[in-house]
């Protein structure tokens, strides 16, 4: 066995092979790592049997603390801290909240989640891309085994990647 | 599974590949900028420069440079300020609205409109601020900041403030918008960089990405949530630009009409501007596979469906001003009509009105020369539809003793082309150095709606 290898990389072209040689590839009980693509192959979630993301959830709350900011703050500032009387309006009324805190919760929302998904897929400026092949952002999908995570030997895992459908097996080594 | 149609016409022609998609579309990024963008680049420059004399002596001399008068208080600012807005409309729609419906001719050209939006927002913020004439301190007068007058705070029962969080909410969620569409698109071209300083600047623009599903999951649950948001914020921000006119009692501006009807007019422009600028864009970059005579007919069908509500709003403003009674107020639609300013009325309702019209016309709506043209035509009209309520409402309201005419000057031309300057200068930039067309997006519709696909 080669142990100085990390991963098997099983490269595809076409996304309907992936999506089936995905679900083979689990079926005879190999742990697949990750699998890289230049574009959304919609059902690969699924498939990788991944759990719904909850972006949503983190969505929903940062919209509400924009709602509760953007409340208190008018009703602070125009209501209590220099109430004043403008067009005979009350000093604090909802109606013409609305605008102002629609605006907040959006964009509180917006960024919140944005931020949240950033911190989760570890996206930042500078941050050194771990690419599994340079092909995966032109028109390569690749599937990656961790050789430390199987149980089966190197030889083993690629033939079973070969036989899935994949066009080219890699081996591939990470220094860090 | 990917579900071909015989029945759809292709949205991707030339029977292209992945890898071609990533060829075309990376080409103008990584070759040597071409003489017509040079010439381009030249042209906004100059008139960049012209603007920038302008803003400067404005803000140099206060806005007493302007032509506005007592009566005329607003003019070319806020006409201006609005018709940028509305340019920008039609970038969120496509890539928030039109995604939400799953419409997937919306790939192509969503990229481009959507930076469109984020120039034209751009250009469209330097009115307001500028129309304050102390821009440095106008920062205090627009957000709720602590300043050294008191606790004295914004007035958030106004429109004007309102239009201060509509305006910097779309832009900040439309840039993010954009740049998480980018990312991807980034990191292919880092990754097929051959130079240091290209590889560095995508490198630090594409954040680190590396393609995981993971990651590709979380991005489009993240690109759906912001065109939910978006959506609605598309309706907000014109509503809420309308009602800085709908809340007063200008006869002529006080109108509960007008929140749909300046959503229709800037959907409307927003795909004038969009057409006018990828139809340059597609020839230039020689793009024609990408956005294919079908895009521009939808976007010609948008036009004809918007336009005519721009129509029914017009022909309705007149008609409520008949049946209100309200003596002010019919006045100021006679004026509109027949007064000193007919001119731009008139050119307002054979711009809005009658040309988009034509797009019945299926030869005309495939017709690019004829769509150019139109596009251009529906711009002009738009703008004068904004002069016309702003000014022909204010020049004459209910004192006949206060009426006057505004002349524009060379400072309000100036502001203006500034704007122009500074749209199509950051528009080539973008066109230059960034994917006009977000790549990710289109390979995946390569399989189910090119034209190899469908033979």
């Amino acid at each position: 066995m080669e142990s100085n290898k990390n991963f098997v990389l099983g490269i595809y072209d076409d996304e309907d092979v992936l999506l089936k040689a995905v679900t083979k590839v689990r079926e005879s009980g190999v742990k697949i790592h990750e699998v890289y693509s230049p574009f959304p192959v919609h059902g690969l979630d699924e498939v990788l049997g991944y759990k719904r993301t909850r972006l949503p959830i983190a969505a929903f709350l940062f919209g509400l603390l924009g709602t509760t900011l953007a409340l208190t703050m008018q009703t602070w500032m125009l209501g209590f801290d220099w109430p004043m009387i403008i067009g005979g309006k009350n000093f604090a009324s909802l109606p013409p909240f609305v605008p102002v805190t629609f605006e907040l919760t959006v964009l509180l929302s917006a960024l919140g989640m944005v931020g949240t998904f950033m911190i989760v897929s570890d996206l930042k400026p500078y941050k050194k891309a771990r690419l599994m092949d340079l092909r995966i952002t032109d028109d390569k999908h690749v599937m990656a085994i961790d050789l430390a995570k199987n149980k089966l030997t190197i030889d083993q895992i690629k033939s079973i990647i070969g036989d899935s459908g994949a066009t080219e097996v890699n081996d591939k080594k990470f220094e860090d | 599974m990917q579900v071909t149609s015989s029945v759809r016409e292709p949205l991707v022609t030339g029977g292209k590949t992945v890898h071609d998609v990533t060829e075309d579309i990376c080409r103008q990024v990584e070759g040597k900028p071409t003489k017509s963008w040079m010439m381009g680049m030249a042209i906004s420059l100059a008139t960049l420069g012209i603007g920038t004399y302008a803003v400067f002596m404005l803000l140099w001399e206060g806005i007493g440079v302007w032509g506005l008068n007592k009566t005329v208080g607003w003019a070319w600012d806020i006409t201006n300020f609005v018709w940028w807005v509305g340019i920008g409309h039609a970038g969120t729609l496509i890539s928030a609205i039109l995604l939400l419906f799953r419409q997937k001719w919306r790939m192509s050209i969503n990229r481009a409109a959507e930076a469109m939006t984020i120039f034209a927002v751009i250009c469209a913020a330097c009115f307001p601020g500028l129309h304050m004439g102390r821009l440095w301190v106008g920062f205090y007068w627009a957000l709720p900041l602590p300043n050294t007058w008191g606790s004295l705070w914004v007035n958030f029962n106004s429109p004007l403030l309102w239009d201060v969080f509509a305006i910097s909410t779309y832009f900040t969620v439309s840039l993010v918008f954009w740049y998480i569409g980018l990312i991807p698109d980034f990191a292919s071209i880092r990754d097929r960089a051959t130079n240091k300083i290209s590889k560095a600047v995508y490198g630090a623009l594409s954040f680190g990405w590396d393609g995981a599903a993971k990651t590709w999951m979380r991005y489009e649950s993240v690109a759906l949530i912001l065109a939910g948001l978006a959506t609605p914020l598309v309706l907000s921000v014109h509503t809420i630009v309308s009602f800085d006119f709908a809340t007063s009692v200008i006869p002529g501006w006080h109108t509960t009409i007008f929140p749909p009807y300046f959503v229709a007019g800037a959907i409307f422009s927003g795909f004038a501007m969009v057409l006018t600028l990828m139809l340059v864009t597609r020839r230039v970059f020689k793009l024609e596979d990408y956005i294919t005579i079908n895009h521009i007919e939808l976007m010609n069908i948008v036009i004809i469906i918007t336009g005519s509500i721009v129509g029914i709003a017009y022909i309705t403003e007149f008609f409520i001003a008949w049946y209100s009674g309200v003596a002010a107020e019919q006045y100021a639609f006679i004026n509109r009509a027949t007064g000193p300013y007919w001119w731009a009325y008139w050119t307002m309702m054979t711009c809005n009105v009658i040309s988009p019209q034509l797009f019945w016309f299926k030869k005309i709506r495939t017709n690019i020369a004829a769509t150019f043209i139109l596009s251009i035509i529906v711009n002009i009209g738009m703008w004068f539809e904004r002069f016309v309520i702003i000014v022909t409402s204010l020049h004459r309201d209910y004192l006949p003793s206060s009426w006057a005419m505004f002349y524009p000057t060379f400072y309000d031309v100036g502001v203006y082309l500034f704007t122009f300057g500074l749209f199509f200068t950051a528009f080539l930039l973008f066109a230059k150095f960034f994917p006009v067309i977000n790549m990710a997006e289109v390979k995946s519709i390569i399989k189910s709606s090119s034209l190899k696909s469908n033979k």
